[in-house]
């Protein structure tokens, strides 16, 4: 894989990557503002997939809560990605080879299908079972899946912490 | 002053903590403090996101239901989050002292003290208003951002160390 190798390389070299290695609190600052962003990602997805699964907060509507809750989970999301990227750029190299930070960009792509396919396919016919009734299996396991990703991104992502500075 | 004393405190509660044998026992056990990491932050944005769903009423952004009752929906959850999280972060400071020797982890006290008043206060301020609590006034609405910062505030500290260095502390 020496072409990923060479770009990881050249990433670590742009001004960003070098602000972000060589300054004293860059990148503690920007690790502290990507973890709470996570954790408003979590809460509010989880909040979310709790009531698709039927677990709890079947008092509100589908769309009423997704309403609410979406435009923090995008806006916390957001945060992160940038906060990440940052971070990655620092030590670019070592990152492409972290097992566990690996893992954690897969799992994210598997959330992000799962968003696809529930909100292109599932979600169209939410009207049916906005409130009231039970949702379809379709929305209950997209739920399911989002709570369980989202878990274990957040452990991936404490142990590619653990495994880049043991 | 007071930060400065309450951190030398710390320091020198976190350098006995670290001579415990629970919490040699603790770091032995390779996986058990970026697990117990994982659930104090999922924990924590569990806390977050119940004040968020809160606030939505209290400020009117969402006008299902009453403003009370969206509180007392909610707020067993967060109480529930908030113990999660004070149980793995008291794990954390016996399996990794070294966490809380400085003055973040005593402003992040404060704020957590705060948050929780603010947090105790909003449904007992929405119960005594007016309109029995259907529509927010004023200042429980500010109680209630207030309630929300704080606590973003106390998650900020929890990884706010650097900012200790930057200050020259």
């Amino acid at each position: 894989m020496k072409p990923i190798t060479d770009l990881m390389h050249w990433v670590e070299t742009t001004p960003v990557a070098i602000f972000v290695s060589q300054s004293t609190y860059g990148f503690s600052a920007l690790d502290m503002f990507h973890i709470a962003a996570i954790a408003v990602v979590f809460g509010t997805i989880a909040i979310l997939d709790l009531r698709l699964i039927g677990l709890a907060f079947t008092d509100f509507s589908v769309t009423d809560l997704s309403r609410q809750l979406l435009p923090w989970t995008w806006t916390a999301f957001a945060i992160a990605a940038v906060t990440g990227v940052l971070m990655f750029t620092g030590q670019a190299v070592k990152y492409a080879g972290n097992f566990a930070f690996l893992t954690k960009l897969a799992l994210m792509a598997i959330a992000g299908l799962n968003v696809l396919v529930f909100h292109f396919i599932t979600y169209r016919g939410v009207a049916k079972w906005d409130s009231g009734v039970p949702v379809p299996w379709a929305a209950k396991f997209a739920g399911a899946l989002s709570i369980a990703i989202w878990v274990a991104v957040a452990a991936y992502g404490r142990f590619t912490a653990f495994y880049m500075y043991p | 002053m007071w930060a400065g004393a309450c951190a030398s405190m710390m320091a020198q509660l976190s350098q006995w903590v670290g001579t415990l044998p629970i919490s040699f026992a603790m770091r032995r056990i390779v996986w058990l403090i970026p697990t117990l990491q994982t659930l104090h932050i999922l924990s924590i944005g569990f806390v977050l996101s119940s004040v968020v769903m809160i606030d939505l009423r209290v400020w009117g952004v969402s006008r299902s239901g009453t403003a009370i009752a969206r509180s007392e929906r909610f707020l067993p959850w967060m109480w529930a989050a908030l113990a999660i999280a004070t149980i793995t972060g008291i794990g954390l400071m016996l399996g990794a002292p070294r966490s809380f020797r400085d003055d973040a982890f005593v402003a992040k006290l404060y704020l957590m003290v705060a948050a929780t008043l603010a947090t105790v206060a909003l449904p007992l301020m929405l119960r005594r208003n007016a309109c029995g609590g259907k529509d927010a006034g004023v200042p429980a609405q500010v109680v209630g951002i207030a309630a929300l910062v704080l606590w973003l505030g106390a998650t900020l500290a929890g990884r706010g160390r650097w900012i200790a260095g930057l200050l020259g502390g």
